[in-house]
């Protein structure tokens, strides 16, 4: 275990508790920022550089920004007076402590047959290009028409009903 | 290099834990979307260990398959987004223990 392995993992857990315990809806987004910055930093100290700043541009530039403006749009940073949570909260609490109980014993029961040591891989961003384009060229097609579907049926779903009725 | 596997994975079940739990006791429906967003970004921190620790870094799959998850969570988060919205301007909130009938 490294230093900058416990300084990112603290950081993501510390952004992503705050994201779901704060009260006030802005800083819980400002805090889902921080745990993304925290995941983009484990991304690089796997020697995941692509997919590092794939996310700080995906998640911090893009996603971060558009729950921002949900949250403005539908005045969501006014606090109930009836609490964040659901009064059924405590039910959800367990399943995710129980679901989080399971996981732990999968991966502490097979933590002796997981490796502890990896020689660095050496993946340039040439190689992940020609990977894109040549092995996995139907999954990117895939992925491009999907996020075209996406961005068409986004803004139907947002639109004004009485300008769609135009 | 000395972190073991087991670390990322444990801090990633620790995530996804977090992300169900703000998920299922949440009342806001953006709040609702942000531990989903926490949730599909634990499972792409575990394709990324397993793809640092496996076998055959160098066939990419772990890294595509994180790669083409970053852009169809995004392409959900649009989606989900766009319907809180057009759901905050039908019933007038984002509350969802307050959104109990199908009728329209």
């Amino acid at each position: 275990m490294t230093f900058a392995f416990w300084l990112f993992a603290v950081l993501t857990l510390a952004g992503g508790l705050a994201a779901v315990l704060l009260k006030n809806t802005v800083h819980c987004a400002l805090a889902l920022t921080v745990a993304f910055a925290g995941l983009a930093l484990l991304f690089l100290d796997l020697d995941a550089q692509f997919a590092g700043f794939a996310q700080i541009l995906v998640y911090i530039g893009a996603v971060a920004i558009l729950v921002v403006f949900a949250i403005l749009l539908t005045r969501g940073s006014e606090t109930p007076q009836e609490g964040v949570f659901s009064h059924n909260w405590f039910a959800g609490l367990a399943i995710a402590a129980a679901v989080f109980a399971v996981l732990a014993w999968a991966v502490l029961a097979s933590a002796h047959v997981l490796p502890h040591e990896a020689a660095m891989p050496t993946v340039t961003v040439a190689q992940i290009g020609q990977a894109l384009i040549g092995r996995y060229v139907l999954p990117l097609e895939i992925v491009a028409l999907l996020l075209t579907a996406a961005m068409i049926g986004a803004v139907i779903v947002a639109m004004d009903e009485k300008e769609r009725a135009k | 290099m000395a972190t073991p596997l087991t670390g990322f994975l444990l801090v990633a079940a620790l995530l996804f834990a977090v992300g169900l739990a703000g998920a299922l006791t949440r009342r806001n429906a953006i709040l609702v979307l942000i531990g989903i967003e926490l949730m599909l970004n634990s499972a792409n921190l575990n394709l990324i260990a397993f793809w640092r620790y496996g076998p055959h870094p160098e066939a990419l799959t772990g890294m595509m398959f994180a790669i083409f998850s970053i852009a169809v969570a995004a392409a959900e988060a649009a989606v989900g987004l766009g319907l809180v919205i057009q759901i905050y301007r039908h019933a007038k909130t984002t509350d969802l223990d307050l959104m109990n009938r199908m009728k329209g």
